[in-house]
This record gives structure tokens, sequence and C-alpha cells, in this order.
């Protein structure tokens, strides 16, 4: 394609190019979780690129601003990054020894690119926070996490169902529902110092 | 019915042999898979082990763990056979540890010679995040009955919780083995069972306490108590209930120490998570550490507060 005309000294089209590339790639698969249909594109093409961008900033949103009290706070940055990934690779390696037909890294593509729809409902909750904060104020917050939630449950059992055996989706199901619930727990219950 | 189709599949191989030497084995009720294939559990009454392909499933299985060298440990199919389970499998394992009876062990009558890590290893992640997000829920709750209580999400419990829960239902499992197998190698008659399906009965008996920690956030005490006693009493019972016929054999001294050391574990347990995770906090709002800093001036008070400067 563009590749094979790039002049070799020209730093913008050596650089810029396959950025654009894969940043297109990425966003692409955004809109697939966001409109979850049965496709294989978010299996075909795994990267974890996007799925690293949502983490590090749910990660950055949810880590507290202050350290006042180190023990009573919400997570660190380190905390979330390791609940994400390691929950990520747990859920992987269960569906696997369960007997599903998915690769590693796709299972991992997909669990990460479906914390779209909550790192949207953190990103609410923070600028809900910034009015008065109340029972209403709680509310929003609770109501916006609780769609979000569901979003992504549904975004991400749309591609990983059909990779199990019919007699063990919901084994399969449960630890994403477990997952996305913790992370959904972390965002409700973030306060600002 | 079947008991002697069984027989006759049974005395196929080595049963043959075991038979002829010692003939009084056979009624041991254990699962014992040693390689001696010792694979007489339809000796025992009201078995319902009918199906033929049953026994074929445990005549694999003990293939299985007898050639345990042969699909190493490093490979991966070592650890699928762990998770070779239906979820209509573990819906009835949960049912049967909710409900245990006497005379029905949880390894003879639910795991078949097939235990599983798939519910241990999700019942005890379960449980401590369960724990966790209980725990913080009622210092919410409280926080909005009494607004002098600082709320914070307290993040560390979370690891708490799931080293205590994976420390208990892993370590205590392998002491109880590791027991167990001294005392078989002290008195023969004693049966065994393996370790996963020791880890497996310990696992699936943590599985009465999720509900009972969701309905600790109702706070009437005596609520608590009642169902905290629920939960223990069925989930000792279940363990009880499993390990009688193994150590029926033992001397009544050993016997009575060993069930006894595990209700006492179970109940400490028990005990532990309610004292850590839902503090009784106290009636007046606490003095110290909200003095020293200046009260943080919105996010805290709760909406009905009068407001005196708006106009």
């Amino acid at each position: 394609m563009a590749e094979a005309v790039e002049s070799p000294g020209d730093p913008e089209t050596t650089t810029s190019r396959p950025l654009m590339r894969d940043l297109k790639a990425v966003g692409k698969k955004f809109m697939h979780v966001l409109y979850p249909r049965k496709s294989n594109t978010l299996l075909r093409d795994w990267d974890l690129w996007g799925p690293l961008i949502l983490c590090v900033t749910l990660a950055l949103m949810l880590q507290r601003g202050s350290v006042d009290s180190e023990k009573d706070g919400g997570p660190q940055f380190a905390e979330v990054f390791v609940i994400v990934w390691f929950g990520a690779v747990t859920i992987t390696l269960n569906s696997k020894l369960l007997g599903g037909n998915i690769s590693f890294f796709q299972s991992l593509c997909v669990l990460g690119y479906c914390i779209l729809p909550l790192t949207m409902a953190m990103l609410v909750c923070r600028l809900v926070l910034l009015a008065e904060p109340g029972p209403i104020n709680f509310m929003v917050r609770l109501f916006v996490v609780i769609i979000m939630f569901a979003w992504s449950i549904v975004a991400s059992t749309a591609f990983l169902a059909d990779s199990q055996p019919p007699n063990r989706k919901a084994l399969a199901v449960y630890p994403v529902f477990l997952f996305y619930f913790v992370i959904s727990w972390m965002i409700l219950t973030f306060t600002p110092q | 019915m079947a008991a002697a189709d069984e027989l006759a599949f049974h005395e196929f191989e080595e049963a043959t042999n075991l038979l002829a030497q010692t003939p009084n084995e056979t009624t041991t009720r254990s699962d014992q898979l040693s390689p001696k294939g010792h694979v007489a559990v339809a000796m025992d009454s009201g078995g319902s082990y009918g199906a033929e392909d049953e026994v074929e499933e445990s005549d694999k299985t003990m293939l299985l763990q007898e050639e345990k060298q042969q699909p190493g440990f490093w490979t991966f199919g070592y650890y699928q056979s762990f998770f070779d389970v239906d979820t209509s499998q573990v819906l009835d394992r949960i049912k049967g540890s909710l409900l245990p009876r006497p005379g029905h062990s949880f390894v003879r009558h639910q795991l078949r010679n097939r235990p599983d890590l798939y519910g241990p290893f999700w019942i005890c992640a379960t449980l401590a995040f369960v724990l966790a997000i209980t725990g913080n829920l009622t210092l919410l709750l409280a926080q909005r009955r009494d607004p002098s209580i600082h709320y914070s999400p307290q993040f560390h419990k979370v690891t708490v919780a799931s080293v205590t829960i994976y420390c208990y239902a892993w370590l205590v499992p392998l002491a109880l083995w590791g027991f167990l197998r001294w005392r078989k190698g002290v008195r023969e008659r004693m049966g065994l069972y393996t370790f996963l399906e020791t880890v497996c009965v310990y696992g699936y008996s943590l599985f009465v306490f999720i509900p009972t920690v969701v309905l600790w956030l109702v706070p009437v005490p005596w609520l608590q108590w009642l169902s905290g006693a629920l939960a223990l009493a069925l989930s000792a019972a279940g363990l009880v209930f499993t390990l009688w016929p193994v150590v029926r054999e033992d001397s009544r001294l050993a016997a009575g120490v060993l069930l006894s050391v595990v209700v006492l574990l179970h109940a400490l347990l028990a005990m532990g998570c309610k004292f850590y995770f839902f503090q009784p906090l106290p009636p007046e709002p606490m003095a110290s550490p909200h003095q020293a800093t200046p009260p943080p001036p919105a996010t805290m008070l709760p909406p009905t507060l009068p407001r005196s400067v708006a106009a």
C-alpha cells in the first residue's frame, strides 16, 4: 500500500502511516464494542493496544489524589492495573480450561475492549461528582454505572459465548460477570478527596 | 439392579485379584484410587451408580490419576481434566453442599471421583469480593445514618479478604489431607480422600457463606448472629458428614479431635470475617482523626442540613 512509496529518510511517513493505521484499527474495534453485533473483527484482528489505553485511562481516573490515609482509600493505580489484567488472564485461562476454542490473546483482547463502556461511565461519574453531592448525585451515578455494566456484559458475551460448548456457557460467563461487577463497584465507590 | 453388572464389570482386571486377596476391602467406603485399581465403590448401599458410562468415567479418571506422570503437570491437558464439569453438575454440587444429610458424603454422592477445581476457585473468589463489598456497603449505610462517620472505599480489604479465603480453602485441606495420610499409614483400614477431593469439599462448603454475608448487611444484630450460626452449622455439618466415613475407622480420640478441629477452624473463619469486615460502629461520633483536619465541606454532609449561605 502506502508503505512502498515512502521515502526512506522521511520521519513523517515512516512513523505516521502505521500509527494512523493502528489507531484506525483500535477505533474500529471501539465501534464494534459500542454496537455489538456478531462479527469476527474483534476476534480475528486482535490487538492489545485498545485494552492498554483503556486500562491506563481507567486506572488514572480511579487513582486517589492525595495520600492522606493510605490504608483507607480507593485502589491505587497498580491495584487497578493488576485487577484488570490479572482478572482478564484468569478468565481467559478459565474459559480455555473449560474447553473453549478461543485463543489466549483473542480473549484478552475482547475482555479488554469491553471495558470501554465502564471507562465512559467513569468519565461521566467524574463529571457528575463535580456537581452538588447528594442522593440525586448518587442515583445518577448508580444508574449510569448499571447501564454501562450491562452493556459491557452484553458486548463481551456476544463475542465470547460462541466459543464455549453449550452446556458450559454459564460457567464461562459467570467470571466475566464477576469481573465487570468488581470494576463497576470500584467506579461507583470512587470518592474524590 | 445393576449391582451384579457392575460386579461383573469390575472383576474385569485388577479387582479380581483384589477380591481374591482381601475380601474385606470391598466393603471399605472409600474412593481410594491406589494403583491396585480399587473401584469397588459400587458396594455402597443405595449407590446410584446405575449407568455404565459413569463406571467408565470413573475408570477413565482412575487411569488419569494413576498415569499422572504421562500427561505431566506441565501440560495443559492435565489441568483441563480438573475443569471437566458442566453447568448442571456445578449447580448440583452447590445444592448438595447446601443441604448436607447424615450418611451422605459429599465426595461420594456429589463428586463421584470427579473433583473439579472450578467450584472451589470461583466460590472463593466470589466470597472474597462479596465480603469486601458488603463490608464496605455496611460502612456506607452507617454513614447515611450517622454523618460523622468517615466513608472510604477501603480497597485494602479486598486483598485481605482474598488472601484469607484462599489460604483457608487451600492450606487447611492440605493439612487435613496430610494428616489423614499419616493416620492411614498408622491404621490401614482408614479410607482416604485425594487432595483435590478435600479441596473440593472445603470449597463447596464455603458457598453457604455467600448469601449469609449478603444478609449481614441488615443491621439487626440477632438476625446477623442467627444467620451466621445457621450458615456455620450447615457448612460444618457438610464437612463432618463427609469426613466421618473416613475417620470412623480411627480411634475415637483421634476422630473426635480431628472433627472438632475442623469445626473450630470453620467457626474461627466465620467469626473472624464477621468481626473484621463488619466492624460494629461506635454509636457516638468518633473523636480523633476528624478534628485534626478541617472538616470536608460538602461531600460528607447530608443534603438535608440547612445551608444558611443559600439565599
